[in-house]
């Protein structure tokens, strides 16, 4: 016991303790005066290809039922019938009441601009890099909407989760946590951590961070839930704080088998995360708030020859909170008749995911047209506002 | 100029430094090393695929048994072995990983086994549900290891067309539209063509995704894939029945009618002659064995090699020692999880007994949960195209903490007795321990603070 104070003097004298976590940005009070806004975002990437065309259905749309095969849902096959044209997969019922509330709506046959190459890695680096093609831009959108507002601390945007959100990466200082993380040794240990690491400025940073997130996390064990769930408590317990964004990621929907057995598990899986949004998001912070799930690309208009389907072209947004004008699916409809896809195979590109993000921060942060379309999306044109806010 | 270094070899090129076994005396030796045995793969044996698909046949035979009496004892018995046989794989898995470890930990040619885990990394399969989960390893030990020091269009053929392949990325049930089989079943149930594999032996395997092909090159290098399939008794095999007719051209190259898999290999032979296959090969090697950013002229050179050789390994990794960005780059690459773990028990040279009679759950306990939480599980990457390379995406507040808890907690519980920590400074790091390493580790609490704190330096963590 003597031995450990001892030492520690020593290091004090040696002027080896506190000398470096001073310099990192969060420990810098957080003044909630100063958050730039008061609207909460989220985002959800969907890695692997979500087919928007088996999550909200076009059985009115004369050609779907030939095109899917088995694959063909509707409300004659347990759907949910959202408006007498699109059906909404069966997986996603818990979703009903708040599509019944006005909190959930849908944007089909959107796109980023990627076109026919048609692989999953490219294509959720654009869908995260904001831009036009792969010109070897190393940061994200979001990351650069945040560097455009004044008054963005380090606790303003959370990255949640084990998986690196390429839409976050960027210049302007951004959480980095998983709710399953912490750090759970001696101070002195993390002191000396921070002393062997400082000629490593990244890796000296990661650890700074850590150790002040493990000491504000809450307590997120138990509970139950999976790790999405997981994940959007932690998520909805900072927004109910100081974060105003936050972006994880769902997995699981590379269905080119069995696809209806596994879109059920994925789907199941966004109907629980947005539901524990909901219900963990504190006071009226829910009401404020805009969730967006994007995918990199749709999937084939045709079902494939294992009961699944292979990677497509246009897709499908989902929109959910008290922010959202829902209750309608959005979009300007292709068809899905002869010479209506994109290459005779997937579903027709209408829109741009970019745009409508655009105008969704526009109305949430007050962002202004040019700087959406020459900073956060350079070269974007964000066309008209299909009204996706209230 | 420095040209060679025995330290930054091991580091760099293996598994790091070991106290027990002696680096590398030349790049001359290190080649040497990877054409010589495999005794460490004699020392610490996996179960290869071949033998793994018996316990496919086993469940197999269980499910039968199930299916013909259904509500009976004899199918509940059925259930109950099958069970059994899932358990097994699952332990037999992780002590595979323990294998995997100590291969790692006593080899004497650490590049090889670096290798394997690249070339498996290039060419990620797992199965997907039930047993097959646990069959990674197994199929590594058949489609990977005993060609990475071969030719590529080997190793290329060799995993393209494994059964853990063929399952992963779909091609098993992909059957083509106008094939015998597709007319048999009929209108009701049609079969079609699934283009997973295909794709991605353009993107991933060979061209890489900047390389020249088109969705149409997609479509009919499916279309030629067709008849590529397997079952658990025989292994790989061809399916005449599901072969799509007609002459399917990939890249310009038309590949007629066959009734056996031979124009399926002679497309992946071309294709592994492409010259952007040449390219994306040399960038990932440059990539995950110097720098995320690497010397043009090493990958140039790299490019030229295999062109010259027709893609033969051995020359382009005498290349690639012989460079010098090989020995002159900083070390900048930071470990990913199951490197900074594999390092680890070597620097801590855990005994060959170690995982012997290790239950289940302490291989959970001491890997199989730790790694998930530092981002990398064991054998479970998120898609086909393997782990990440890019540094940043490893250096997480959340990634940073759970190596923190594991590299503090673990190591006391994989040897009899913790090293002196300055000695392990010395033993771990070599030349690359500094004056603030070895102080921190003499001024820590304790010796498991002291061991996670060498383990967490800048010097083991990049190479």
């Amino acid at each position: 016991m003597a031995s450990s104070v001892s030492r520690r003097d020593f290091l004090a004298r040696a002027g080896i303790i506190g000398c470096s976590l001073a310099a990192s940005p969060l420990v810098t009070p957080i003044s909630l005066a100063a958050t730039p806004w008061d609207t909460r975002l989220v985002v959800i990437i969907l890695r692997g290809g979500m087919d928007g065309l088996d999550v909200v259905q076009p059985y009115g749309d004369p050609a779907y039922a030939k095109l899917r095969g088995r694959l063909a849902g509707g409300p004659e096959t347990g759907s949910l019938d959202l408006d007498g044209y699109f059906a909404l997969h069966p997986a996603m019922a818990p979703l009903m009441p708040m599509w019944q509330a006005g909190q959930l709506s849908f944007m089909h046959a959107v796109s980023t601009p990627y076109r026919d190459k048609r692989s999953h890695f490219d294509g959720q680096d654009l869908l995260e890099a904001g831009t036009a093609t792969l010109d070897g831009t190393r940061d994200g959108w979001l990351n650069r909407m945040l560097q455009t507002v004044p008054g963005v601390t380090a606790q303003t945007a959370y990255s949640v989760g084990r998986s690196d959100m390429r839409l976050l990466r960027g210049a302007a200082e951004v959480a980095n946590w998983a709710p399953d993380a912490e750090l759970n040794v001696s101070s002195q240990a993390v002191r000396l951590m921070e002393l062997v690491t400082e000629s490593d400025p990244a890796l000296h940073a990661a650890l700074a961070e850590a150790r002040v997130l493990s000491e504000m996390s809450p307590e997120m064990g138990g509970g139950g839930g999976g790790n999405h769930v997981q994940i959007a408590k932690f998520a909805a317990e900072r927004l109910s704080e100081e974060a105003r964004i936050a972006a994880f990621s769902l997995n699981g929907w590379d269905t080119h088998q069995n696809q209806d057995r596994f879109i059920g598990q994925a789907l199941n899986r966004l109907a629980e995360t947005l539901v524990t949004l909901r219900g963990k998001m504190r006071g009226n912070t829910w009401s404020k708030t805009a969730v967006i799930a994007m995918t990199e690309f749709g999937r084939t208009a045709r079902q494939n020859g294992t009961r699944g389907t292979d990677h497509g072209t246009g897709g499908l947004m989902v929109l959910a909170g008290g922010a959202i004008r829902g209750g309608q699916v959005f979009g300007q409809w292709p068809g899905l008749g002869d010479g209506d896809l994109f290459q005779d195979r997937d579903l027709m590109p209408t829109g741009d995911v970019r745009a409508h993000t655009a105008w969704i921060m526009r109305g949430l942060a007050g962002l202004d047209r040019t700087t959406l379309e020459t900073s956060v999306f350079p070269g974007l044109d964000m066309g008209a506002d299909a009204g996706l806010l209230l | 100029m420095r040209r060679f270094d025995p330290q930054l070899a091991e580091i760099r090129f293996g598994y790091g430094l070991s106290p027990v076994v002696a680096p590398p005396r030349s790049t001359a030796a290190m080649l040497d090393g990877l054409v010589g045995p495999d005794t460490v793969a004699d020392r610490f044996p996996i179960e290869t695929f071949v033998q793994f698909r018996a316990r496919m046949v086993a469940v197999e035979e269980q499910r039968d048994i199930r299916k013909k009496n259904r509500g009976t004892d004899l199918a509940a018995a059925a259930r109950k072995r099958r069970n059994e046989l899932n358990k097994e794989a699952r332990v037999d898995m992780f002590g595979w990983l323990g294998q995997t470890m100590l291969r790692r930990v006593y080899t004497e040619t650490a590049f090889r086994e670096r290798l394997v885990a690249f070339w498996a990394d290039h060419f990620t399969a797992m199965g997907k549900r039930g047993l097959v989960r646990r069959a990674t390893s197994p199929y590594i030990e058949d489609a990977i290891r005993p060609f990475v020091t071969g030719r590529f269009e080997d190793l290329l053929q060799a995993a393209v067309m494994h059964p853990l392949m063929l399952d992963y990325l779909d091609q098993r049930l992909s059957i083509g539209p106008n094939s015998v089989r597709a007319e048999k079943r009929g209108r009701n149930k049609p079969g079609g063509l699934n283009e997973n594999l295909a794709r991605e032996v353009l993107e991933l395997h060979t061209l890489g995704v900047g390389g020249p092909y088109s969705q149409s090159d997609v479509t009919e290098l499916a279309e030629l894939f067709t008849g590529l399939t397997f079952d658990a008794r025989n292994g790989f095999k061809f399916r005449k029945d599901f072969i799509e007719p007609g002459t399917e051209t990939v890249l310009g190259v038309a590949y007629p009618d066959a009734h056996n898999a031979s124009q399926a290999r002679a497309a992946l032979n071309d294709l592994a002659a492409h010259p952007s296959t040449a390219r994306h090969l040399a960038w990932k090697l440059a990539v995950h064995f110097v720098s995320d950013d690497p010397d043009p002229d090493l990958v140039d050179a790299l490019e030229a090699q295999y062109l010259d050789t027709g893609g033969a390994l051995m020359a382009v990794y005498e290349t690639l020692l012989e460079h010098p960005a090989a020995w002159q780059t900083p070390s900048t690459n930071f470990k990913l999880p199951i490197d900074f773990v594999s390092s680890a028990l070597r620097a801590l040279a855990v005994p060959d007994t170690t995982f012997a009679d290790q239950p289940e759950k302490a291989m959970r306990r001491m890997f199989a949960a730790p790694l998930i939480r530092m981002g990398q599980p064991w054998e479970r990457p998120l898609g086909p195209d393997g782990w990440p390379e890019e540094d940043p995406e490893w250096i997480t507040p959340q990634g940073i903490a759970s190596r923190v808890s594991w590299a503090m907690s673990v190591p006391e519980q994989l040897v009899p007795a913790l090293p002196d920590p300055r000695a392990f400074a010395q033993a771990a790091l070599g030349g690359f321990a500094d004056d603030t390493v070895r102080f921190a580790a003499a001024a820590a609490e304790s010796k498991s603070e002291a061991i996670g704190i060498v383990l967490m330096s800048p010097a083991f963590q990049r190479r």
